[in-house]
């Protein structure tokens, strides 16, 4: 599997996806700058947490106009897989590729702590290496992850199976415990809480590790 | 000419900071106040001399990137 990093100003998670990934797929994994033109070649896309552009006006607005993501929408209308991850959720929500929005805690508090999530589906290429209703732990790190949608968008994504996370504990008033959603396809994914921080003992557990081998799995397929 | 952009959240979209603003006020000792909805406001500064074309821009510009219509609803003050 080929696959790449988008760095934005003020990604900070981008280097940790880069090791994750690298350890899934044995191979180098590109950084692409947010100027950049040109996805062609790569399998999976990974949109990176961090606090792109200062969250100025909207969580993730500013790097869902910029140059690189009409190239991500693109791969993602080719049927490449992307997985954007905390601010890399927001930002593909704001650029359509998802559906909804990601709003202030409900509480006002900024999370930073172990979550529990249940895993809706594994019938896609991100979550082949879990088990339906099995319960996971990634840490999240977010100020903005209430996840919001029109009744009648909420009704679309439930009644086609676009959950693909729930909290277990629900840390933030999001719509339906929803931690996560996929594309129409199920080849977008946009999560919250970070599969990146889990994939080493060392950093405190091993649950993100099925999600980067399952896309492995799915490239290689 | 300028304009005058407010974006404000829908009905029925939950507003935690206008609620915090709201029980900070309650909490100071205003009476009265029945809710607090926080919002934005951002003004333009445009070459554009046309009132009609200047709002079709501004407009451009809420769809594209000043408003999440998601959640946000927009107003547009176009000034000579």
């Amino acid at each position: 599997m080929k696959a790449c990093v988008i760095v934005f100003p003020a990604s900070n998670c981008d280097r940790d996806m880069k090791v994750a990934l690298e350890a899934a797929t044995g191979s180098s994994v590109d950084m692409v700058w947010h100027r950049e033109t040109d996805l062609t070649g790569y399998d999976l896309v990974a949109v990176p947490g961090g606090f792109s552009y200062g969250d100025y006006l909207r969580c993730g607005a500013m790097a869902a106009r910029s140059p690189i993501m009409a190239e991500v929408i693109k791969h993602a209308n080719r049927g490449g897989h992307v997985l954007g991850v905390c601010n890399g959720f927001q930002i593909l929500c704001e650029s359509g590729l998802l559906p909804g929005v990601l709003m202030r805690n409900a509480n006002l508090k900024f999370i930073c702590k172990d979550i529990e999530l249940t895993v809706e589906r594994n019938d896609t290429a991100f979550t082949s290496g879990y088990d339906v209703g099995q319960t996971i732990t990634f840490p999240a790190a977010h100020h903005d992850g209430n996840y919001f949608a029109n009744s009648e968008t909420l009704k679309r994504v439930e009644g086609q199976g676009q959950v693909a996370f729930r909290y277990v504990n629900n840390p933030n008033g999001s719509a339906d415990d929803i931690a996560g959603v996929y594309n129409e396809n199920g080849n977008v994914l946009g999560l919250m809480p970070h599969p990146e921080r889990s994939v080493e003992m060392l950093l405190g557990g091993l649950d993100g590790k099925p999600m980067f081998d399952s896309l492995v799995k799915s490239s290689a397929a | 000419m300028k304009a005058k952009v407010h974006v404000t959240l829908k009905n029925g979209v939950l507003d935690p900071q206008g609620k915090a603003i709201e029980h900070t006020l309650h909490s100071l000792g205003f009476e009265g106040l029945n809710q607090a909805r926080q919002g934005k406001f951002i003004e333009l500064d445009l070459a554009e001399t046309d009132p009609k074309k200047a709002h079709a821009q501004v407009d451009e510009m809420c769809k594209k990137l000043l408003a999440n219509t998601v959640i946000e609803n927009y107003t547009i003050d176009i000034e000579g």
